[in-house]
């Protein structure tokens, strides 16, 4: 009983330090969000969501643990996206 | 073995391989909702790259308490989800009905939070249409986006908290056995929800806030 106790803890530690570390971001995103950066605001903001998510998609999502097939798979929607985002950008962002 | 024989179906030779197809089938599915996610984010990009101005008017008059308390109940959700279908994946069957009924509690907390929240929206007017409070009218624009994607976050939500309460229930009842692949599909959808509302925190409510 103890043993699988000490077992089931075991399977919170990683996850667990990966928790804080998001919830830190957290912090500091609302945290950078009132200090007048100008445009750097949304700069941070943007690149400590990316960091949340690629932590949530390596760690939660086991991509660290996966095979080169999931990778694959995970990688081919941020492909179409990136598309869809570039083609997207440069027809309003060169308007004149 | 009988265990074994329970969790695999036709036409997987072992449970490993199954595992491997679940995920890849739950990723192929999660590549179709980035891109019509990514589709919502796009128009918020290019609206706020039209009206600057209106988008930091409107984006103040979001609440940013709820925004980051419900941030980090769902990051909460995403950490007891991962551990469930840890726990399942090693047969700990105590463990894992915990945490699916944790993962289950704190999906509808945030739902609770997002109620209170849209309660203090609509009180407040900011719904898009006539005798809308705030100029310029582009304001409307971002209002539209804000109960869209919040709406079709909670959607997906509503989706999740369904799922994984009735693998919960299936688990107890001895429907579903314990080292079943489910529980690892259930867990990529339940993150997948979590990452969009990551990206809708900075987008909705963090921009405004110095000025």
């Amino acid at each position: 009983m103890n043993l699988a106790g000490n077992t089931t803890l075991r399977l919170w530690i990683g996850p667990g330090a990966v928790w804080v570390a998001l919830l830190l971001l957290l912090a500091a995103t609302v945290g950078v969000a009132y200090l007048p950066l100008g445009i750097f605001n949304t700069i941070i903001s943007l690149i400590i969501a990316a960091v949340k998510v690629t932590l949530v998609m390596v760690f939660f999502m086991e991509l660290q643990s996966s095979s080169a097939l999931i990778r694959l798979a995970a990688l081919a929607g941020m492909f179409w996206l990136i598309l869809l985002f570039s083609l997207t950008a440069g027809d309003y962002l060169t308007r004149q | 073995m009988s265990e074994q024989s329970a969790a695999l179906h036709e036409p997987w030779p072992s449970l490993e391989r199954q595992r491997e197809a679940v995920s890849f089938g739950v990723w192929t599915f999660l590549a179709s909702e980035v891109l019509f996610f990514g589709a919502l984010f796009l128009s918020y990009a290019v609206y706020r790259n039209l009206y600057p101005q209106a988008f930091t008017i409107a984006a103040r008059q979001t609440d940013i308490f709820y925004g980051a308390l419900n941030t980090a109940i769902l990051l909460t959700s995403s950490l007891t989800m991962v551990v469930a279908s840890r726990s399942a994946k090693e047969s700990f069957r105590r463990m894992t009905l915990w945490c699916l009924a944790a993962t289950t509690m704190l999906g509808l907390a945030f739902l609770v939070c997002k109620g209170f929240e849209y309660r203090d929206d609509i009180l407040k007017g900011l719904i898009p249409g006539p005798n809308f409070p705030l100029h310029p009218a582009e304001t409307q624009i971002f209002w539209t986006f804000y109960w869209v994607a919040t709406g079709i976050h909670a959607v997906h939500l509503i989706i999740g908290i369904g799922i994984v309460s009735t693998a919960a229930v299936r688990l107890y009842r001895g429907r579903l056995p314990i080292n079943a692949s489910a529980f690892a599909g259930i867990a990529l959808y339940w993150h997948l929800v979590d990452i969009i509302w990551i990206i809708l925190l900075p987008l909705l409510y963090l921009i405004g806030r110095a000025s």
